[in-house]
């Protein structure tokens, strides 16, 4: 027997264990991320911003 | 009482200071806390002997539901803090709350109909904690698209304070469905005042799974409620010279 392949597989719930929890792992990263690029947004418009005023 | 807390509270720049300081911390214990709770919880923690491995779901749909319920009080509580005090740190906290207690509830839901598949044969049942919990979802989505409909600022906090307040009737309901009804769903594993039903090796991982998604919701509440306290102050000199310093 494979015992990796039996680890994943869950004794047949794999699937459903599995999707669970890379669905959370990609809402969890989605809410941290997203408010990152948000801030690398504004900073860099702000920049921008600035360089539009000196000139 | 000394109340030069609470006003310090209510300043901007002191929240944006002290946060910035604070928040390396609670990210790295939250990730810290949610590697170590999975491996545990998916390959070291035992069979479930009714429902097999599937159970192991729970390591992360009862963190996801319990920070769900938890956010919509702290909703309430701060629109009850920018009611009474129109502090507008509240109503940015409410603001910014609300989208990541949306997410988690919606967690808490696809997490909670994956299992129950396996478990009950079904994705979704009108049970009452399901329905409840699926009317937190609503009740997100309403403070959330309220707070975007009004454009006056002062109006806005008003409302989704309101609005907030007003839904805390649905988290006693949520809290007490599996005692008050017939319901499919099982009763809470944990209770204040008694012993866990479940063994210690079973509900340890669950422990610091829910510990991590408190420290990841604050992370990802005081990311937000920086940025938009940034955004509200961008005329300022303090926030300009951040901003300055940050590009």
């Amino acid at each position: 027997m494979n015992s990796l392949s039996d680890m994943l597989g869950m004794g047949g719930h794999g699937i459903y264990v599995w999707s669970s929890y890379a669905i959370t792992l990609f809402v969890l990263a989605l809410n941290v991320v997203q408010p990152w690029l948000a801030r690398r947004r504004l900073v860099n418009e702000e920049a921008r911003r600035r360089r539009r005023e000196v000139m | 009482m000394n109340w030069s807390f609470f006003h310090k509270l209510g300043s901007p720049k002191w929240f944006y200071d002290i946060s910035g300081r604070w928040l390396p911390w609670f990210a790295v214990a939250g990730v810290a806390l949610l590697v170590v709770g999975s491996i545990w919880g998916l390959f070291f923690a035992p069979q479930d002997y009714q429902q097999g491995n599937s159970f192991r779901i729970i390591y992360i749909h009862v963190p996801a539901a319990f920070v769900a319920q938890s956010c919509y009080m702290m909703l309430a509580v701060a629109g009850v803090v920018s009611l009474v005090w129109r502090m507008k740190l509240a109503d940015v906290a409410l603001k910014c709350a609300a989208p990541i207690g949306a997410w988690m509830t919606f967690v808490a839901l696809l997490t909670g109909a994956i299992w129950g598949k396996p478990t009950w044969g079904t994705y979704w049942v009108w049970d009452a904690r399901l329905t409840s919990m699926l009317i937190l979802l609503f009740l997100y989505f309403g403070i959330i698209a309220l707070g975007q409909a009004i454009s006056n600022r002062e109006t806005s906090a008003k409302a989704t304070a309101v609005l907030a307040i007003v839904g805390t009737v649905n988290i006693p309901i949520i809290k007490y469905s599996v005692d008050w009804w017939n319901t499919l769903h099982q009763p809470a594993t944990f209770k204040v005042t008694a012993k866990p039903a479940m063994p210690v090796e079973m509900w340890l991982p669950l422990l610091l799974m829910v510990l991590g998604f408190y420290a990841l919701f604050t992370v990802s509440l005081l990311m937000r409620m920086r940025l938009e306290v940034l955004r509200r102050e961008q005329k300022t000199r303090w926030v300009r010279e951040t901003l300055e310093k940050l590009s």
